[in-house]
């Protein structure tokens, strides 16, 4: 059994939603590379080098690279062996969302659905827990844009739709995205478990790195593949036309019920924003 | 592809002469609204009372900034989803509103209102307020404060860096570009 304080989980989830925030993934930023380098359009490589310039001054000046700083999603796999002291872990990990929003000065987007009358200090946040073997706590946040985020579909087709009808379901859903998302956006496709588990792990997806590829060979496969057409669409970044409108796809396939075949797309933003930290 | 400088307020032939694709560089007042402001108008026009802000000749941008770093004007501020606003977005035109700046597709009752009122849509780049908010010189609420950071401001800007997604013929720049570059 080991110890972790609920002080250390808030300091950590405070520092890393400001560092999601603030610095871009050099993943982010090679993928932007290889882009500026191959579109066609010179609109596309202007905005891509905007882009690039906007990530710059974010790192250097520590403000965040866009106003919607997202809700606060995070993943957290809680080893077995671990023991929380000195709260409650749920409320910790609020408080680091809290004291993260408040001393980065990020946006807080979180409101009632219906009043719309925002919740001040971007709690609560959207916590996905994971028990796994082991004495330590990996904590993956993930703060998410609204526009993007709305572009998100889950659909549960019929098993006869096979592997091309998902295909057609996540290319389709790009094309009816257009411009909205921010393109040029990274895909995350769920398939498989039940209705909110396609979901889940359509989210999870999107804390891959850009270019790292299933490790099924065939996944792999069916991930450049639908890549290749969506990049057909012409969409490009920011919708001004190009061969960029995605920067990667990411599968995540389950076992799901015999009649069911649900599938989730989840649409992030050009801004892919996640880091991790392991106590 | 022109690269042209206007200043707000924005007058009938200000915006006839733009074309989709324009690069334009926008100085002077723009305020800020998005969905909660946007309603709140809206409720305030059906009741028949005056709005917070004459909107006659403005540029409304869809923006909800992140808070200002003590000593900078304002935090990132880049663009909003617009189709949000397109329920609202006619009813402005009507009263003289010239110009919206966001991002993303617009539907067809817009792009209608667009041609009949005389008004343009402007997209700026999406994800890059770090690099937007450079373009603004000075933020204050003139309305809403309760909204946080969907309040209406007055932001003085000067070149802020905009492209003609929508002119005043109806014709729409997600539409031509897509055309162009699908395979």
């Amino acid at each position: 059994m080991r110890e972790i304080r609920t002080e250390q989980i808030v300091q950590a989830v405070r520092d890393l939603f400001i560092d999601a925030n603030c610095n871009l993934g050099e993943d982010v930023l090679a993928a932007f590379d290889r882009a500026i380098e191959t579109d066609e359009s010179p609109v596309a490589r202007e905005v891509l080098r905007e882009l690039k310039e906007n990530a710059r001054i974010a790192r250097d000046e520590q403000s965040p690279l866009c106003q919607d700083t997202g809700l606060a999603v995070l993943f957290v796999e809680v080893g077995q062996d671990v023991h929380v002291t000195g709260g409650d872990l749920k409320e910790a990990l609020n408080e680091g969302v809290r004291r993260g929003y408040g001393e980065g000065y990020l946006r807080k987007s979180a409101c009632h659905p219906f009043t719309r009358a925002n919740t001040r200090d971007n709690t609560p946040a959207v916590i996905h827990f994971d028990i796994v073997p082991g004495e330590r706590m990996r904590i993956v946040a993930v703060p998410k844009g609204g526009g993007a985020e709305n572009m998100s579909r889950v659909d549960m087709l019929s098993p006869s739709a096979g592997l091309e009808g998902i295909k057609d379901f996540v290319v389709k859903r790009i094309e009816a995205s257009g411009s909205n998302p921010c393109p040029p956006t990274v895909v995350g496709v769920g398939i498989g478990g039940t209705f909110e588990r396609s979901a889940i792990l359509a989210k999870k997806a999107l804390t891959r790195r850009i270019g790292q590829r299933n490790a099924d060979p065939e996944l792999a496969g069916v991930e450049a593949d639908v890549l290749s057409r969506i990049n057909r669409l012409g969409i490009g970044p920011m919708g001004y036309g190009g061969n960029t409108t995605s920067l990667d796809v990411f599968f995540e396939v389950e076992p799901c019920h015999i009649a069911s075949l649900p599938v989730a797309v989840n649409v992030q933003c050009h801004a892919m924003r996640h880091k991790e930290t392991i106590l | 592809m022109a690269e042209i400088k206007l200043k707000t307020p924005l007058t009938d032939q200000d915006v006839e002469k733009l074309e989709i694709g324009d690069r334009v560089l926008l100085t002077g007042v723009v305020y800020t609204a998005r969905d909660a402001a946007h309603k709140r108008l809206s409720d305030l026009i059906e009741a028949g009372r005056e709005l917070p802000v004459d909107i006659r000749g403005q540029v409304i941008y869809y923006v909800g900034p992140a808070p200002a770093r003590p000593g900078k004007p304002i935090g990132s501020a880049g663009p909003t989803t617009s189709y949000r606003m397109d329920a609202y977005a006619p009813k402005l035109m009507e009263l003289g509103l010239k110009g919206m700046i966001g991002k993303g597709n617009r539907g067809a009752n817009v792009i209608e209102a667009m041609r009949k009122f005389k008004a343009v849509y402007f997209g700026a780049t999406g994800g890059a307020g770090a690099l937007l908010a450079r373009s603004i010189r000075k933020a204050e609420t003139v309305a809403y404060e309760d909204l946080g950071p969907e309040a209406i401001q007055r932001l003085e800007v000067d070149d802020f860096p905009v492209v003609v997604i929508n002119d005043t013929k109806g014709n729409d720049l997600y539409v031509e570009g897509a055309n162009k570059y699908r395979r």
